[in-house]
């Protein structure tokens, strides 16, 4: 059944040149944990993008009952977490996943350094992996404040004035991320705007720019 | 030359039905992809899908109306109901047009119209003097809220309940007075 689907469309379609230019590659030997189980250190920059993908998902079914705005935020946050079927499961995700998705990217950054995989020609993958970096917490600093609880509003608090310290610009950054005077209403609904719609695009742009040069460049060379 | 030997088939001309190893190791590759992708994805589908699987709110009698005022002529009474909306719990006014049937029953219908959810009004037509009329696309309705045009139902009515001589009203559901 699925078999003769594919090959429906296949026929019209000719995908299976596409997918397997995507795909279907060979694992090299240095990078294959089933050779050596040490490669297992090549894993993590896939871990990332499959945590990634979680909170793509996680976050998009979070939206349907969460509402950003300070009368509001808290109490549909409780709300889904408390009342709704397998609420504490997804926000769980979303929580968890946002944590070890730094964590992971930390060490797929690590493993890129000890391996020196950012020598040329692969120097580009690299910028593109640090801006990739920045975007992500980026992500964790926006998506912190949206519970609207005490540490989130705190927490919020302190970042934008670590950012107003920065020489000359602090204030501009200071007011452009706050919207306002104060950490309030406006912060909140800005922070969920970068949250879900400008940084995830931005990030996907990078993912996608960080894949297109893998597969030019291939796996770096064992060491 | 002897493991040539053992790997002979038992029958030679009976053909070998078994899994490759290949069908093997992709088969339980996918079930264990497909097992780890349920474990993220179903609780997700739950999750959305939730207001369709919550139970119904059964709805508390409220009082709203002295039994003796009460005549054969509709009139309109207000009274407030808890709504629970999500994490927002209010008083919200809802209405309802209470009178006797001829045959002296009290009954209690919603002004919301059956055909679009406009709402009617009593005696508001001077075309069409004591009935239920909707200002929207002019459907008709009796006293008792049978349909008479445009509506394809009777005007629902609450739920009645009468104790020491007031008038309780409760859920709403379908018209059993109108025939």
């Amino acid at each position: 059944m699925l078999k003769a689907v594919y090959e429906w469309i296949d026929g019209r379609l000719d995908i299976t040149p596409m997918w397997r230019d995507v795909a279907d590659h060979e694992v090299p030997e240095h990078v294959n944990p089933a050779h050596h189980f040490s490669a297992f250190v090549y894993c993590f920059g896939g871990l990332t993008f499959f945590i990634t993908v979680i909170q793509i998902l996680s976050g998009m079914f979070l939206t349907m009952y969460y509402v950003p705005d300070i009368a509001n935020a808290y109490a549909s946050v409780d709300y889904l977490q408390h009342k709704v079927a397998f609420g504490v499961i997804v926000r769980g995700m979303h929580h968890w996943g946002a944590s070890l998705v730094i964590v992971l990217m930390f060490l797929h950054t690590l493993r890129v350094f000890f391996t020196g995989s950012y020598k040329n020609p692969r120097e580009m993958n690299w910028v593109i992996g640090m801006l990739t970096f920045g975007v992500m917490l980026g992500l964790g600093f926006t998506g912190y404040l949206l519970p609207w609880d005490n540490k989130a509003y705190f927490a919020t608090k302190v970042g934008i004035e670590i950012a107003a310290s920065v020489p000359f610009i602090g204030e501009t950054i200071q007011n452009f991320l706050q919207g306002g005077d104060i950490v309030g209403a406006e912060t909140i609904a800005r922070f969920f705007a970068l949250h879900v719609f400008f940084l995830p695009g931005v990030l996907l742009a990078l993912l996608a720019a960080h894949f297109i040069l893998i597969r030019k460049q291939g796996i770096s060379g064992p060491l | 030359m002897a493991r040539e030997h053992e790997e002979q088939p038992m029958h030679p001309h009976a053909p070998r039905r078994q899994m490759t190893r290949r069908q093997f190791l992709s088969y339980t590759l996918g079930a264990a992809g497909a097992f780890m992708a349920g474990g993220v994805i179903i609780p997700m589908i739950r999750f959305a899908i939730d207001p369709l699987l919550k139970p119904k709110a059964v709805v508390p009698f409220v009082k709203v109306a002295e039994l003796s005022q009460i005549s054969s002529q509709p009139v309109s009474y207000s009274f407030q109901t808890l709504q629970i909306d999500g994490w927002i719990e209010k008083n919200v006014e809802q209405t309802a047009w209470i009178a006797k049937s001829s045959a002296g029953e009290l009954f209690a219908l919603s002004p919301v119209c059956k055909h679009l959810g406009c709402t009617i009004d009593w005696n508001s037509n001077p075309q069409h003097p004591n009935e239920f009329f909707c200002p929207c696309h002019a459907a008709r309705y009796t006293p008792e809220g049978k349909n008479l045009a445009i509506a394809p139902a009777p005007l629902d009515e609450y739920e009645v309940k009468i104790e020491n001589g007031f008038v309780y009203l409760g859920g709403i559901r379908p018209n059993t007075i109108a025939t």
